[in-house]
């Protein structure tokens, strides 16, 4: 038998493995990869929710497809921010990126 | 009016404000104020008479002014028949000058300051009139004396005006200091100085008769300056080095008037007090014989007047002595008016000859009709001519003297009313007939213009009349109006007035032989007396004695301070310098090592620490995001454990 | 049977994901991350969301994980497999996300969650577009002007100027 805990210890596990390719991934493409993990855990969140507590309605999978759109977004807007920096300072590792500083 | 009295002395306060502050250089708005100004105070000071007439009072206001716990000192008025007299003769001697400056002073680059020291003088003149307590007095006899002192040295280009002044200036103040001693000892023995209080207390015997005699010559020594009474006398001649109509309205009628009338406000103190009226009488006494002798002999027209001023003063301060109340202040009244003419006549004179000295004129009669009129007709008033004013008031001296028992006193004043019928006719004959002695000087002399001769015209009128009031056949004559404690009514004592005239009509004669017939040559009259002459001439060598003394003694001491001040002050100040010097140096050191080191110090901890806190940022958005879920995670550890 | 299904998925979904974030060629990882979509969408249908499963396939598979790829190849000589992939900190990260599971295992299991034994809807598409463009429809509105500002914002940043 299959519980919400397991979907949600899955959901949690992914999205450490998520955290883990964003702090140490140098490429940004890994990097943007990484956050899309991370927003996949969260979908399996919703949408084991949706079916465990709210299976009536269907909230969470709503939600989940908000999370989608924005993560498609987000990808587009970071992938073309890739570009622009390969383009400018012909690197896509982020800690070459580390004009923000004194 | 006598309520809202004070609107009389602020009205020329206000036209020395208007014309300082805003119409110094519109010479005609200034003096057409200031002129405005003074007039409407004698319309003012008349309604106020009458309304004396009517109720002698005294009339008291009390204005809060200085209210501490232990000291209350009021601006008071106190109003009473001699103050509205004192109004009168104020204001109309005043408005006179005002006028007449407009043709005097025609043309001086200080025109319109003239005009606001004339304003200020008034103001503080009425101020002192009105004032009802001695120290408001005190304060206004200092503004008097200070405006005294900027008139005098008006023409301060000239280095005698401006040494004039500061010795007018000094003198007063000899005199002063005694006043406000006297003001202390006073206000120790009566705790007030309210006019009306101390006259209360002196009344009900609560002052010890020794404090009373010393206040009362203290008091007066306040007026042996401003009156310019013997032994500080010497200013008032010199000051004549003032503007002609300064001389006429301050050390004619008015300033020098307000020490006659200080020592008849301390009527009371007299009273009581035999020694300090007995000092009083006879200094009035010294002064008038001294300075009429001193008149004599003089050359320059306005220091005749000068010393005629003093010897008249001398007159009234004698009077008040011997308890003549009415006597002195209703001499003070005529004096002022006589002496008035005779000093703007002599303005005119001056103006028309560009000379002060006497001898250098001669038949100015024929080129100065109204001057000459005018002027005789004063000195006839001045010499006590029936039935001119100065005739009246002195006849009225003459009694209370009498009147007390003073023979000698007595004796003395009609000799020195002798002495001034001979000055000034001989100052009249000198001046206006005879040959011209001066061709240049006659040649230029023309008569003044109207707004000086309207004024003498008008004097000239008050010369004659002014005095009738005094007349002794009057029921209710001046003296039932001012008074002390009860009017003193004498009857007419013909044998007084016919000694007066006598005296009079002979000094008249003598000059009359001397500078008019010269049947008596006067060159050979001082080869004969030439001692006595000398003496006289050089008036009584006062100057050089205090020259000799004081003045000797302060350059003595001044040198010894100098010394002192070399040697043990100067020494003390070298080493009061290097002693800063010392100090600043240590300091200095102090500075550079402890203060300077603590703020560089504190400027190098702060590059140190930053130097190492700014690793931390090293612009690596991972490491940030590294950071970000460290705070998640203590976070979340934070609120499970 | 459903459990067996279950736990193929997540070991393929975990798996997939740590060679995305681990593999040193990027273009293998982003083939990872394909994998790991697919295996997503497997999950979604264990989970009764059939219009999900279809949508994680389309929207990710179809694009995200082209224009990943596309991206990669486009900065591709910069990626070469033989310098270092990862940073300096993957052990403190490692540590971190340890604890972090740690507290996350934790936090699940403690939390009572109330589980409703119901059956769910199926199909679902039905009843989701209703919703879209019922209750919905400002927040879907909202993302498509979220979408169409993205697309143009991408446009303008990336565009040779």
């Amino acid at each position: 038998m299959v519980t919400l805990e397991h979907y949600l210890i899955l959901s949690a596990l992914l999205f450490c493995v998520g955290i883990f390719g964003l702090l140490t991934r140098r490429n940004a493409v890994g990097v943007l990869m990484s956050i899309e993990l991370m927003f996949n855990s969260a979908n399996i969140n919703f949408i084991a929710f949706s079916k465990f507590i709210t299976p009536e309605a269907l909230t969470g999978q709503i939600f989940a497809i908000f999370v989608i759109t924005i993560a498609a977004a987000e990808a587009t807007v970071g992938l073309a921010i890739v570009v622009l920096m390969y383009r400018n300072f012909n690197a896509v590792n982020v800690d070459k990126i580390n004009f923000m500083k004194w | 009016m006598i309520k809202y009295s004070y609107i009389i002395a602020f009205l020329p306060l206000l036209s020395y404000v208007l014309i300082v502050f805003f119409f110094s250089k519109r010479e005609k708005t200034a003096s057409g104020i200031a002129i405005t100004a003074v007039v409407s105070s004698f319309v003012l000071s008349l309604i106020a008479l009458f309304e004396t007439l009517a109720d002698h009072g005294p009339h008291i206001f009390e204005y809060e002014w200085i209210v501490i716990p232990g000291l209350k000192l009021p601006l008071s008025i106190f109003f009473d028949p001699l103050t509205a007299v004192m109004l009168m003769v104020v204001t109309i001697v005043s408005s006179c000058v005002h006028i007449y400056s407009l043709g005097y002073m025609h043309g001086d680059p200080r025109f319109s300051r003239f005009y606001a020291y004339l304003s200020l003088f008034t103001f503080s003149m009425l101020g002192l009139v009105l004032s009802g307590s001695f120290f408001v007095t005190f304060i206004f006899w200092e503004l008097v004396g200070l405006t005294s002192y900027l008139l005098i040295g008006f023409w301060f280009e000239k280095k005698v005006a401006s040494d004039a002044g500061k010795k007018a200036f000094i003198t007063t103040k000899i005199g002063d200091l005694g006043f406000l001693a006297g003001l202390l000892v006073l206000y120790w023995a009566a705790g007030t100085l309210n006019y009306s209080e101390v006259y209360h207390q002196i009344e009900e015997n609560q002052i010890p008769a020794i404090i009373l005699t010393a206040a009362g010559i203290l008091i007066f020594c306040g007026a042996i300056g401003k009156s310019a009474q013997f032994p500080l006398h010497v200013w008032l001649p010199d000051a004549m080095e003032g503007p002609t109509p300064v001389s006429a309205l301050i050390h004619a009628a008015t300033m020098v008037a307000a020490g006659v009338y200080l020592t008849a406000r301390i009527m009371s103190i007299i009273v009581v007090s035999h020694t300090a009226a007995m000092t009083i009488a006879y200094i009035g006494a010294i002064t008038a014989f001294m300075a009429a002798s001193i008149g004599l002999v003089q050359n320059d027209i306005k220091r005749v007047l000068a010393y005629s001023t003093v010897s008249q003063l001398g007159y009234m301060i004698m009077a008040l002595g011997v308890s003549g109340y009415t006597a002195g202040t209703f001499h003070l009244m005529t004096h002022a008016f006589f002496k008035a003419l005779l000093f703007l006549g002599a303005g005119s004179v001056i103006h028309a000859a560009h000379t002060n000295d006497i001898q250098q004129m001669g038949g100015l009669a024929k080129k100065m009709p109204i001057t000459s009129k005018t002027f005789f007709i004063a000195s006839l008033s001045i010499a006590g001519i029936f039935p001119l004013s100065g005739f009246w008031s002195k006849d009225e001296i003459f009694a209370s003297i009498y009147h007390e028992g003073h023979y000698f006193l007595l004796a003395l004043a009609v000799l020195v009313a002798g002495m001034t019928a001979f000055y000034m006719f001989r100052l009249c004959f000198l001046t206006f007939t005879g040959e011209a002695r001066d061709y240049h000087v006659y040649e230029h002399a023309h008569e003044s213009p109207k707004t000086m001769t309207y004024p003498l015209i008008f004097l000239a009128f008050l010369s004659i009349f002014a005095g009738w009031v005094g007349m002794p056949w009057l029921e209710h004559g001046y003296s039932s109006f001012v008074y002390f404690e009860h009017p003193h009514h004498a009857a007419a004592n013909y044998v007084l007035m016919i000694v007066g005239t006598i005296a009079a009509l002979s000094g008249i004669f003598l000059a009359y032989q001397m500078y008019y017939k010269r049947a008596i040559d006067p060159v050979k009259m001082g080869a004969r007396f030439k001692p006595v002459y000398t003496f006289i001439y050089n008036k009584w060598y006062f100057d050089e004695l205090y020259m000799g003394t004081v003045i000797k003694f302060a350059y003595w001491f001044m040198e010894v301070l100098y010394r002192f001040d070399q040697g043990v002050i100067d020494w003390f100040v070298n080493f009061v310098g290097r002693f800063g010097m010392f100090n600043s140096r240590v300091w200095q050191t102090f500075d550079v090592y402890v203060v300077d080191g603590a703020v560089n110090g504190a400027g190098f901890m702060t590059r140190w620490f930053a130097g190492g806190l700014r690793k931390i940022q090293t612009g690596a958005v991972q490491n940030y995001a590294f950071v970000i879920f460290l705070g998640v995670v203590l976070l979340m550890l934070f609120k499970m454990i | 049977m459903e459990t067996g299904i279950f736990y193929i998925l997540a070991a393929i979904i975990l798996t997939s994901a740590l060679m995305v974030v681990s593999l040193r060629n990027i273009f293998h990882s982003a083939l990872m991350l394909i994998l790991c979509f697919f295996a997503v969408a497997g999950l979604y249908i264990t989970l009764d969301a059939d219009f999900l499963a279809a949508v994680q396939v389309l929207i990710y598979v179809g694009a995200v994980t082209i224009l990943m790829i596309f991206a990669v190849m486009v900065t591709h000589q910069l990626t070469g497999t033989t310098m270092r992939q990862v940073n300096e900190q993957p052990i403190p990260a490692a540590l971190i996300i340890i604890v972090l599971f740690i507290l996350l295992a934790i936090a699940i299991t403690q939390t009572g969650f109330e589980v409703i034994g119901k059956f769910p809807l199926m199909p679902t598409v039905a009843a989701i577009g209703t919703a879209l463009m019922t209750v919905y429809v400002l927040p879907f509105e909202i993302v498509s002007l979220v979408l169409l500002v993205a697309l143009i914002g991408a446009i303008i940043i990336a565009r040779r100027d």
